[in-house]
């Protein structure tokens, strides 16, 4: 997703609609309670966060190595296993096992991946049809959006507006709110979809290199109701989803929706190893910019992300800025330190979105540094040219001045002969500060004067 | 025990008040202090906003300033985590680990250094107390609600010292004011809706004063409770600290 867009701007029109930022930051804050409650049920959770955090970080150490495991385990399991370098080949890959199949239309579970990849478009131009069947998926489909979040995609909607949409596009009754109805025809329309469609698209949430296997994990069985009625199963996952062994799930499986929505264990937690009789299953291994991302040392560990959604749900910026503001396929404080790595221009306002508070490093279940990683992207941005240019001048005198004592003193009384003699200077339209706050009341005298007067050497 | 006192540049300029108090309070527990008088800034704005390498002039300035002081004391835990995470002159990389180390937020030096267990102070108001997200993630001045994990909050132990205090709760314990640097002005928008949302939930707690280890993310607070005509005052914590 390529333009001018930027965080602040966008941010800036989520907001003309404070109730609806109101209500946007309420439902989140809700889910980072219920995240509260379930990890104080756990009397182990810190050490949980760390074991899964050595695990991943083994993972990425010895990435190749387990990436052959698993791809040896998966094709003794009779799963063709494919590469893909980019986005490109993995739309491709996906194009060439439906074209060979002789399919058009195809049913899809949640898969971030696949949004990343933007694949519904690409298919969509080479006519053939896709449906979401994760709900919340679905909806923003019906909608013509992108997800605005990776756990709760459709977060950013009311009921009242899902009840238009399906009014206009699954008949229901105008005006129709009710979340049980609207749900109950959801459900009627995608059993319909997952009786007809002959080839099913899954996420992957971990990839086990000791068996071949893979974990998909959904709430609503959405996933398993497409693959098991299909004749072709693909699965598509970013090379960094393995782990080492299957008891390795046992940690972040605890971990997973506990941070994602405080639920215990998603609903449906479903092993795939091998096709079922005539059933062709296929895994796509897609690196699409995180080998790179595995190069930088500062940045490499935000691939040890297992998707939860944890940091935008406790973060404060997200909350009031909602995901779409991000303009890219993962919002929030994790997408804004994936995204820089795949365009540095494109997202080089990204790592800017935030204050640096660090409540998305406390809540990460795999303990990237988040808040640590949007610091350094910001030297890098900035070091690489793509940083703001009107701010760069702005730094450079602000470096002069406060790299030097007596351009500091006398700035600081300027400053405060301004507020005190020429408010108007400064309290206008063109000081973003003014917009909503008053200026600092200045005081008589700076520290150092009274310093100076009343502790005398 | 001599400190030499660090007064970041925006309380210098704008807050004077809660240098001083700071300076008073230290002096009563019996603390020597010196006040490097060419002392600018830690170089945080620049830092934070991807400029590090324009901080340079700042760093080498603070290392000459501070270079052998066993305790360096600031009333701003975000300015003391600034030197203690990103102090990097390339000619001094002895004075700068030094310093690195000898960095203290004003409530942790209180609390873990001179070890106060009671203050000489009286304050008889309603208090909100706002934890600045860089003093406590950053320095961990007090627990942070993400974690489960004992709690304990240092500028809480002390706060509780002052006679007549009352300290309110709040709905959001530890959520972040919003000024963020440069952010509270790239980023207008987000930046005063969640400074709004701060002030709110302490004025429907009653407090009548805000207080912060933290001057920078009271000001964007003070400036929108002027803008609101708010009754509610803020105040550097070394102010009430210092108070009688």
């Amino acid at each position: 997703m390529s333009n001018q867009k930027n965080h602040a701007e966008l941010s800036k029109i989520f907001n003309k609609d404070e109730d609806r930022v109101n209500w946007h930051d309420e439902t989140l804050w809700w889910v980072r309670q219920k995240r509260d409650k379930a990890t104080h049920a756990i009397a182990d959770w810190e050490l949980l966060r760390e074991l899964a955090s050595q695990i991943k970080n083994n993972v990425l150490s010895d990435l190749d190595a387990y990436l052959m495991q698993f791809e040896a385990k998966a094709a003794e399991n009779g799963i063709t296993v494919h590469w893909a370098a980019d986005a490109v080949e993995h739309n491709q890959i996906v194009k060439e096992i439906l074209d060979r199949n002789g399919i058009k239309q195809m049913v899809k579970s949640k898969s971030m991946l696949t949004e990343e990849c933007h694949l519904n478009d690409y298919l969509e131009e080479h006519g053939i049809d896709v449906i979401d069947s994760d709900l919340g998926e679905r909806i923003v489909q019906l909608a013509k959006e992108p997800p605005s979040h990776i756990v709760l995609p459709c977060i950013h909607k009311k009921k009242e507006e899902i009840g238009d949409l399906f009014h206009i596009h699954l008949g229901t009754e105008a005006g129709m709110s009710d979340p049980q109805v609207l749900t109950e025809t959801a459900r009627l329309h995608l059993r319909e979809v997952f009786l007809t469609r002959k080839a099913a698209l899954t996420g992957v949430n971990f990839a086990v290199a000791e068996t071949g296997e893979f974990v998909v994990c959904t709430n609503e069985g959405n996933a398993d109701m497409g693959a098991h009625l299909a004749d072709v199963h693909i699965a598509s996952m970013g090379v960094e989803k393995l782990i080492p062994e299957r008891k390795h799930l046992g940690v972040f499986l605890r971990l997973l929706t506990r941070s994602a929505t405080g639920q215990p264990i998603t609903t449906y937690s479903s092993h795939f190893k091998r096709p079922r009789k005539g059933q062709e299953m296929h895994i796509i291994l897609v690196d699409n910019g995180r080998s790179t991302q595995l190069g930088r040392p500062d940045f490499r560990n935000s691939l040890k992300c297992i998707r939860c959604g944890a940091c935008m749900n406790t973060c404060p910026v997200y909350r009031r800025s909602g995901g779409h503001s991000y303009h890219t396929a993962i919002a929030g404080p994790i997408g804004s330190i994936l995204a820089p790595n795949l365009d540095m221009k494109d997202y080089a306002d990204l790592p800017f979105a935030s204050t640096l508070c660090g409540s998305c490093t406390n809540v990460c279940p795999v303990k990237i540094d988040i808040h640590g990683q949007l610091y350094k992207w910001r030297q890098v941005i900035v070091e690489k040219g793509y940083g703001d240019r009107k701010k760069a001048a702005g730094m450079h005198v602000m470096d002069w001045t406060l790299a030097s004592p007596s351009l500091f003193n006398l700035a600081g009384k300027t400053g405060r002969w301004i507020l005190k003699y020429a408010p108007f200077a400064v309290n206008n339209s063109m000081n973003p500060w003014y917009k909503h706050r008053d200026m600092p009341k200045p005081p008589a005298t700076s520290f150092t004067e009274w310093f100076k007067t009343n502790r005398p050497k | 025990m001599t400190v030499a006192l660090f007064v970041p540049c925006y309380i210098n300029q704008f807050y004077p008040n809660a240098a001083i108090a700071t300076l008073q309070l230290l002096e009563k527990l019996g603390v020597n202090v010196e006040y490097p008088l060419n002392q600018t800034c830690c170089g945080q704005p620049m830092a934070n906003s991807g400029y590090e390498n324009l901080a340079e002039g700042c760093s080498k300035l603070f290392t000459d300033n501070f270079e052998g002081y066993d305790y360096i004391v600031s009333p701003s835990g975000s300015c003391a985590l600034h030197i203690k995470e990103h102090l990097h002159p390339s000619d001094s990389p002895d004075a700068t680990k030094k310093i690195r180390k000898s960095i203290y937020e004003l409530s942790e030096f209180l609390t873990d250094i001179l070890k106060v267990e009671q203050l000489n102070a009286v304050f008889p108001h309603r208090v909100g107390l706002h934890q600045s997200c860089h003093g406590q993630r950053g320095l961990k001045l007090s627990q942070m609600t993400e974690l489960t994990a004992p709690p304990f909050s240092k500028p809480e132990k002390l706060l509780k010292m002052v006679k007549g205090i009352e300290l309110v709760e709040l709905s959001r314990k530890d959520e972040c004011c919003g000024f963020g640097g440069t952010f509270c002005v790239t980023e207008e928008a987000i930046s005063v809706k969640m400074g709004k949302d701060r002030i709110s939930d302490h004025i429907s707690h009653q407090a009548a004063y805000i207080t912060s280890p933290d001057m920078s993310c009271l000001m964007p607070m003070e400036g929108l409770l002027n803008r609101q005509d708010s009754a509610v005052k803020v105040l550097h914590i070394a102010e009430i600290l210092n108070s009688r």
